[in-house]
């Protein structure tokens, strides 16, 4: 046997050797002990200048506009998704001049700013109030969290529209064809054929669109409306303490992950029979 | 009717020459914040494919949380502390001077915070969607890192890229509204300013709805366009 010299040994690539850190400590090890550093001095600097007068004063008002918020979220992303479904219709439908409505109406909701929007029908319809008064609708039109809600329906019906035309879309026509072969009509197909399958379809960015929505909401506290982002307002303006603000974007984040979390469990699970290879 | 109309004459009678200003102004702040929040999107994105874990997590926390806070938010702390930060940074070179940062700046700033973490996304779906083998040919032929990225990688990042990129414009044109709250006089406040004077808000909202439409169609032309540009030499599917 010759002696070839020594070989440089071999790396598989399925083998690569361990990470090592810095100061020579396993890289797992040392991001964990670096993690828990970063948190002790964030700790450390921010607990000992909490303004513990803003919080005892407050933190049931910021529990109160948590629930506010979700009540105009929740309520107007519900409505919004019912007014969705015969806008998406429409906007598919083979007559030109409901094809048109639709359109102008989605068009129109997308392409101008939600806080424009709402002072438009907050401010413009109030100075009608003399003929909302006679119609009886004043009531409404009067209490800005009303209006908040009615915009923001408005509003996601035509983000939600765009969602549902484009799922309905991307469904294959033969689903559409089998059913017809089965003898069903026209509406059972919709709702048990088609309308399911484009929900999967569309849950993502439906979620993303109950995100941008919850985050959207806080434009509500413009129109005086005590959501989170109202109470923080008001928190800061009798305070003039800042620490208002970074209580609120704590409590936004929360809620925008919690949300997030819950919407991954739900498709996982709407969509376990969809077995997928990855 | 006629009476409506005159209230947006142009000159001292009439509220056309400020809407128009603020008008200005709104398309200024979003063309002036675009290239920073691109320049930010692309770093965080390059942060977040990084080999070293540090910078992906730098990038991922950045993202989760200007993705989650509402925006209206973000752009109130962000105002406030680039203020004091000016501040504070000012009386440590030259105390007794007085200096602020203009609300344009900080309004620009706080706008490309934002637009930097949702282009990021876009950035990063567009730079996995480029094939291995791109890269691997580039070094291959000698490119250094730098130049494999510049010179093969970025060309066809545009492409892949620009759809989104597209969308997050018009999120952004929309989003100047929300400086209006704060301290500048864009289309919306001037809008404000002109209901608080002739009591006309239906009118006056409406018109100014009208005009960020017609700024949203206009950019979604010139986006279509450029999309067809960048996607010349590749067979329409």
């Amino acid at each position: 046997m010759t002696d070839l010299g020594a070989t440089p040994p071999r790396v598989s690539p399925a083998n690569p050797p361990a990470e090592r850190g810095p100061f020579g400590l396993d890289k797992p090890l040392f991001d964990r002990l670096l993690v828990a550093a970063i948190i002790l001095v964030l700790a450390a600097w921010i607990i000992p200048n909490i303004n513990w007068r803003l919080v005892d004063r407050y933190w049931f008002r910021y529990l109160e506009g948590i629930a506010v918020t979700f009540q105009l979220v929740l309520i107007s992303v519900g409505l919004g998704a019912a007014l969705s479904l015969p806008l998406a219709l429409a906007r598919l439908s083979k007559r030109r001049w409901l094809t048109g409505i639709a359109r102008g109406y989605i068009t129109f909701f997308r392409g101008t700013p939600l806080l424009a929007q709402l002072f438009l029908l907050y401010y413009g319809v109030g100075q009608f109030n003399d003929a909302f008064e006679a119609i009886g609708l004043w009531w409404f039109f009067r209490e800005p969290l009303y209006v908040a809600i009615l915009t923001f329906t408005l509003n996601t019906a035509a983000y939600q529209a765009e969602i549902m035309r484009g799922a309905i879309g991307s469904l294959p026509k033969g689903q559409e064809e089998a059913a017809m072969a089965l003898g069903m009509s026209r509406w059972p197909i919709f709702f048990k054929v088609i309308l399911p399958q484009a929900y999967i379809v569309a849950l993502r960015p439906l979620g993303n669109e109950l995100i941008l929505m919850i985050k959207g909401s806080a434009i509500a506290s413009i129109v005086t409306v005590l959501d989170l982002m109202g109470i923080t307002s008001l928190a800061y303006a009798r305070s003039f303490n800042f620490q208002a603000f970074f209580w609120a974007a704590a409590l936004y984040l929360i809620a925008v992950e919690a949300v997030r979390r819950l919407w991954d469990v739900l498709e996982r699970r709407l969509t376990r029979h969809l077995a997928l290879s990855h | 009717m006629g009476e409506l109309f005159g209230l947006i004459a142009w000159g001292p009678t009439g509220w056309g020459d400020e809407i128009a200003a603020g008008a200005w102004l709104t398309i200024r702040l979003a063309v002036v914040t675009l290239p920073f929040g691109l320049l930010l999107g692309l770093a965080i994105a390059l942060a977040k494919e990084s080999s070293n874990s540090y910078l992906r997590a730098v990038g991922n926390v950045y993202t989760t949380v200007f993705r989650g806070l509402p925006e209206l938010l973000t752009l109130f702390v962000i105002y406030n502390m680039v203020q004091i930060g000016a501040n504070r940074l000012t009386q440590m070179i030259a105390p007794g001077s007085q200096f602020e940062i203009s609300g344009f700046a900080a309004g620009v700033i706080a706008l490309g915070v934002v637009f930097g973490a949702f282009a990021s996304e876009v950035f990063l779906g567009a730079i996995r969607a480029i094939p291995k083998g791109q890269s691997e040919a580039g070094r291959s032929l000698g490119l250094s890192p730098w130049q494999t990225f510049r010179l093969v990688r970025l060309p066809q990042l545009w492409r892949l890229a620009l759809p989104g990129l597209g969308n997050l414009w018009l999120v952004l044109l929309k989003d100047t509204s929300l400086v209006s709250v704060i301290a500048l006089n864009d289309l919306l406040r001037q809008t404000q300013v002109a209901v608080g004077v002739t009591k006309e808000p239906f009118f006056f909202y409406l018109i100014a709805c009208l005009i960020y439409l017609f700024f949203t169609l206009i950019s979604q032309v010139g986006v279509n366009r450029l999309e067809a540009q960048a996607n010349r030499g590749f067979a329409a599917r």
